[in-house]
């Protein structure tokens, strides 16, 4: 209903400077505000997407999905829909048994006693959510094969859904997986690396004052603009299979469909053509990628397969889906001295590819930015028949985030202390750094304190303070709230031998590879596959600084098994720490032989010769001296190079982080509350985000508003919502709502710089942030609007009937809904009794 | 998702189309598409047929007709909006077609198709009810007239047979200063209503001579408030009068109870946006 529709700045500097939008003074590319190599292609619709790919011979695959949450899959006959003209094939989960693989992976048992039932691409007896496959069809065309989806006939014998994660739990529900025997898929019990929980509590004695929250992060739906797509192409006189897949992860789907199906690594060639955006639901082997190919295989012609909107929701992996109790302590002057966090995590009805890991990975982020002495994680995993979660934009983080700066402000309101304050009081201060956290992790580097200055000063906090307190005194029926999130992430996953500590199935490093062509042009490739950030971009201005070679000289492959074979792929953040980090270290190499050739080509000695913005010459003899590209073509050409050289000058680098980097920031956030109808309008939103070094401030700018819009969503606007017979009634984009720029307000951005010590480039990574700030930041203001009413809680997405029910409701109907405790209070010790909400 | 197989017809004449028509009974209307390709997408309706009016020139257009203004019923959202004679003389139609969705769905969806599809969330059903609104039918049988009261029989449901083409739609000019403003809520900018009210104002120097109001989505069909409409008549353009009056809106409605609101919450909704409508169009 906000009819803000400005641009924002970043489109005034594109409009004022094209070209050079924004320069660094000592002319270098990094920090240099590009536009992006990828767009004119993705502007004038040249894009590769999968679903454009068309072959030969290409038959088109549908999958006919189960209409029912849970039930016994009797019979299922195809013969009628094999009598439509145009079909080629169909088959039932029991006709491809033997060829799909006993299961689809999952590559993060977070416990040794994880339940992780059998996942097969297609259901063979049972069925266990709404969207769960139980057939294909293939045909000639798509249209034939959406009809022939009618005429398979599927008996199935209903069984009770399970939809809420503690009726789950409780003894003698009915079980997602029989034989698994329980519907919890495990305990992960995390002590922390600090003092124990209770006893810092106890130990405080009438000191402490213990502030429990129950928070829920509601389910979402990833809604990246390409739904996903697959083809398959097989050679079948040589058993070689080319998988195209809108995917984030070409090359850790290469592995996975090499131990799913058992066709050797070697024979298959994955490549993620163009994508068109992730958010993490592409990183994922999914059961139609490996229903394509076993049917290609099987046809020996080439499939494709390519979801809608609505199959997407069905089928597609879901996101968040935790009830938090939390629980946070402190001294009465506001040191804090333990956090107690106990999550359910809905799992959906089976274990995608890292579905487990990601609330384990939140666990290291509820501490956030504050020091304490004790922190208990504990998660427990449910089954539930329900489409499976798995990483969605933050996975863990910003449920953790949310979680930490929702409770800060209920015990700052409980002291009676400014929320600010005692989140200044408590945090790490900049002179502490590096610091080893109560959760385990070493902050490298950070300062909260430029951060929040700088995000104070662009949000006149004192004269919105002003204005709240006016409104409030003559009870305007426009209420205004004002929210804070001093957050920081982790990002860049991950270092290998932490990823190994936590059971993950991978590593964390990234490879790259540079080739400098007999032009002096460069051809680089990196495993850190793009789905939309714009990776091309900013990889050419790290190797042209590098290398001192033009911007346009350099030209990025990625997302093909076979022109970038190794790789770690996109998520977590971790596309420049990690893969940009290795392109820098690969540049490093392919110089120093460059320079060795260089040096003999001078005649000069090595240790004398010296590299700047591109040419190589000698010391105190200026005029000796050559090009990068000189050096190139002599070494092409490879009539003189140092005996027993090899004449090429390529490097590839394979780099491991030592730590994560922890991107940090201050976002503030006012809201308009309508108390007549609820309806929530952000006023003023700032970010103050240190994501380290930049390399390019467009890109940053896209990705923090990009970021924003989808925290902002979660707070406002998004929820997936499953009826008691486990339908998803928010199934199409009609009632899943997906806000657009009319419904968010103009972002005030701006940044702080405090490098990363952790990576020689100094960057942290931006693909997150603003999703990970900006939830709590506007609940925290949905709530701050509506104290007066004695709200301390608003059920996310705070809808306008949310919000008007938490002001007007009846206090048992608040008190039933969380919005407000039970006889007010909520200050208790650990001993007493966990309220309910 | 992909639609069940048809077969596909676009004439150039309303004869032809009503032929057409007349030819199959699972035959169906295509105008803009906006609200038939969906539910042929999703595979809720099987029509063997569909008669595309596209082509149909006379069916586009407004006109003055004296007392009265004609859209046909395939003006396009968009082309309404910009029109003069619907500016000057159905301002509301106007108002409330410019909520309707997005700019891409505007420049497809058509006046006539929004009314004949009688999705009791769109915007238009209302300001046609609000505004006496009589639809014009042409079918085998020649044409009729169907007062907007008559026209919308339940959801989805209209007074039209199968066999029948929505062509025009009269809407008589207000007579007198009238001032008007449809007050629309919804979640999100590209979002239906979850209630909507449409309002005219004639005000007589400092008092409420007469008023129109439609409610959007607040039951099966839409609904003239009309106790709202009989409490304003003659009272003082005042917030007091204008509040009290609308404390009316909700009187035997029957809302929907979904994902997009509860009814008593829909109810109470009605009652705020009434008042805000009524005193947005009375100026005061
Ligand atoms: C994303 C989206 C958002 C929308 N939001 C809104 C909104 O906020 N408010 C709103 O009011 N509407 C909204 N709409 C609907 C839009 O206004 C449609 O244009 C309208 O409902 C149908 O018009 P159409 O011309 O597209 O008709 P079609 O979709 O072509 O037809 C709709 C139905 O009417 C029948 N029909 C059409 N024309 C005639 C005729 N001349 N005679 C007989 N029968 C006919 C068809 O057979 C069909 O059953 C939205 C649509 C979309 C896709």
């Amino acid at each position: 209903m906000t009819e803000q529709m400005d641009a924002g700045l970043v489109a005034e500097q594109i409009a004022a400077t094209p070209g050079a939008l924004s320069e660094p003074a000592d002319g270098q590319e990094m920090g240099r505000g590009r536009r992006r190599k990828e767009d004119p292609k993705l502007l004038t619709g040249q894009t590769n997407w999968t679903d454009n790919i068309t072959l030969p011979g290409l038959l088109h695959m549908a999958v006919l999905r189960s209409p029912m949450a849970h039930a016994k899959v009797l019979s299922v006959d195809v013969s009628a829909a094999l009598e439509v003209p145009g079909v080629i094939a169909a088959y039932s989960g029991a006709d491809l048994a033997d060829v799909m693989g006993a299961t689809l992976p999952c590559a993060w048992p977070v416990t040794p006693d994880m339940v992780s039932p059998p996942h097969t691409p297609l259901a063979v007896d049972t069925v266990r959510y709404v969207g769960d496959g139980v057939a294909v069809v293939v045909a000639r065309d798509r249209y034939t094969a959406a009809d022939a989806l009618e005429a398979i006939a599927v008996e199935y014998e209903q069984l009770p859904a399970v939809v809420d994660m503690e009726e789950a739990l409780k003894e003698g529900s009915p079980l997602v997986h029989e034989s698994a025997g329980t519907n919890r898929t495990f305990l992960f019990d995390f002590p922390g690396a600090g003092a124990d929980y209770a006893e810092t509590v106890a130990a405080a004695g009438d000191d402490a004052v213990v502030v429990k929250r129950r928070f829920v992060q509601q389910r979402l739906l990833p809604t990246p603009m390409e739904p996903r797509a697959v083809v398959v192409a097989p050679i079948a006189a040589a058993d070689d299979y080319t998988v195209y897949s809108a995917t984030q992860i070409p090359h850790i789907l290469r592995v996975m469909l090499a131990l799913t199906t058992g066709i050797p690594e070697h024979k298959i060639r994955v490549i993620a053509p163009d994508v068109g955006g992730g958010f993490g639901c592409k990183l994922n082997v999914y059961a139609e990628e490996v229903l394509c190919l076993v049917v290609a295989k099987k046809l020996g012609r080439p499939v494709k397969w390519t979801e809608s909107r609505s199959e997407h929701y069905q089928a597609t992996v879901h996101g968040r889906d935790q009830v938090q109790d939390i629980e946070i302590a402190a001294r009465k002057d506001g040191t804090l001295l333990g956090l107690k966090v106990e999550l359910l995590a809905d799992m959906g009805a089976y274990l995608q590819l890292v579905t487990p890991g990601v609330p384990i990975l939140g666990a290291f982020m509820f501490p956030a930015i504050y020091k304490m002495a004790a922190y208990h994680f504990t998660c427990t995993g449910v089954f539930t028949t329900k489409t499976p979660t798995d990483a969605y934009r933050g996975a863990g983080r910003p449920e953790a985030t949310f979680a930490i700066e929702r409770i800060m402000d209920e015990l700052a309101h409980e002291l009676g202390r400014d929320p600010m304050e005692l989140r200044k009081q408590n945090w790490i201060r900049h002179e502490e750094f590096p610091y080893d956290m109560v959760a385990g992790l070493t902050y490298d580097s950070g300062n909260y304190e430029a951060a929040t200055a700088k995000a104070e000063e662009m949000f006149d906090l004192d004269g919105l303070r002003r204005e709240q307190a006016e409104r409030r005194a003559r009870k305007d029926p426009v209420q205004l709230g004002i929210g804070i999130s001093t957050f920081t992430e982790m990002c860049g996953l991950a270092p290998s031998r932490v990823l190994g500590s936590l059971s993950y199935g991978a590593g964390g490093w990234e490879a790259a590879q540079i080739r400098m062509l007999p032009t002096g042009k460069v051809e680089v490739t990196s495993g850190a596959t793009p789905h939309g950030q714009g990776h091309h971009t900013a990889w050419s201005q790290i190797v042209a600084d590098a290398l001192g070679v033009p911007f346009e000289d350099v030209e990025v492959t990625t997302g093909d098994t076979d022109s970038s074979p190794k790789g770690m792929d996109t998520y977590g953040s971790r596309s420049l720490v990690v893969g940009g980090v290795a392109i820098h270290k690969a540049t490093g190499k392919v110089l120093e032989k460059a320079k060795r050739i260089a040096a003999h080509l001078l005649e000069a000695n090595e240790a004398d010769v010296e590299f700047d913005k591109g040419a190589f010459s000698v010391k105190g003899s200026p005029e000796a001296s050559m090009t990068i590209q000189e050096v190139a073509l002599a070494t092409f050409a490879a009539h003189n190079l140092p005996d027993g050289m090899e004449p090429t000058l390529d490097s590839d680098y394979v780099y491991d982080p030592e730590n994560f980097s922890y991107p940090h920031g201050t976002h503030l956030c006012a809201v308009e509350i309508d108390t007549e109808t609820g309806f929530t309008t952000i006023r003023k939103y700032v970010c103050v985000d240190d994501i380290g070094k930049i390399v390019n401030p467009v890109i940053v700018e896209g990705q923090v508003h990009g970021g924003l819009a989808q925290g902002i969503a979660q707070a406002l606007y998004e929820e997936a919502v499953y009826d008691d017979d486990g339908n998803l009634t928010t199934g199409t984009l009609v009632d899943y709502l997906v806000p657009a720029a009319p419904d968010l307000p103009h972002f005030e951005t701006g940044r702080t710089e405090t490098p990363a010590t952790s990576n020689p480039l100094g960057v942290k990574g931006v693909g997150e942030a603003g999703t990970i700030a900006s939830t709590p930041a506007v609940m925290n203001a949905v709530v701050d609007a509506l104290r007066p009413f004695g709200v301390r809680d608003v059920r996310m997405p705070a809808t306008p009937e949310r919000v008007w029910r938490a002001i007007h409701g009846s206090d048992a109907e608040r008190a039933a809904a969380g919005t407000i405790a039970y006889g007010g209070a909520s200050t208790s010790t650990t001993a007493a009794t966990q309220e309910q909400m | 998702m992909i639609p069940a197989e048809f077969d596909y017809l676009a004439p150039d004449t309303v004869a032809d189309a009503v032929a057409a028509l007349a030819a199959d009974e699972d035959a169906k209307v295509l105008a803009g598409g906006q609200s038939l390709i969906p539910v042929l997408r999703l595979r809720l309706s099987y029509p063997t047929q569909l008669v595309d009016l596209r082509k149909v020139q006379e069916l586009r257009g407004v006109r003055d007709d004296g007392d009265a203004l004609v859209i046909g019923a395939m003006t396009r959202h968009s082309d309404v909006v910009a029109d003069p004679l619907v500016q000057q003389h159905a301002a509301l139609v106007a108002a409330a077609t410019a909520t309707v969705a997005d700019p891409a769905v505007r420049h497809r969806g058509t006046f006539g198709g929004a009314l004949a599809h009688a999705d009791p969330a769109g915007d238009l059903a209302a300001v046609a009810l609000a505004l006496d609104a009589e639809l014009v039918a042409e079918g085998p049988g020649g044409r009729r007239s169907i007062a907007a009261a008559d026209f919308f029989q339940d959801y989805l449901q209209t007074a039209l047979s199968p066999d029948e083409l929505l062509v025009e739609v009269r809407i008589p000019k207000l007579e007198g200063t009238w001032s008007v403003h449809y007050e629309k809520f919804n979640r999100v900018a590209q979002a239906w209503a979850i209630v909507g009210v449409a309002t005219a104002v004639r005000r007589e120097g400092g008092s409420i001579a007469e008023a129109r109001v439609g409610l959007t989505n607040m039951g099966s069909t839409p609904v003239r408030a009309t106790a709202v409409e009989a409490a304003l008549r003659g009272v003082p353009a005042e917030a007091g009068a204008i509040a009290e009056a609308a404390q009316h809106a909700a009187e035997g409605t029957t809302p929907p109870d979904d994902l997009g609101g509860k009814a008593d919450y829909r109810q109470h909704l009605a009652r705020v946006l009434t008042r805000r409508a009524v005193a947005t169009a009375a100026g005061v």
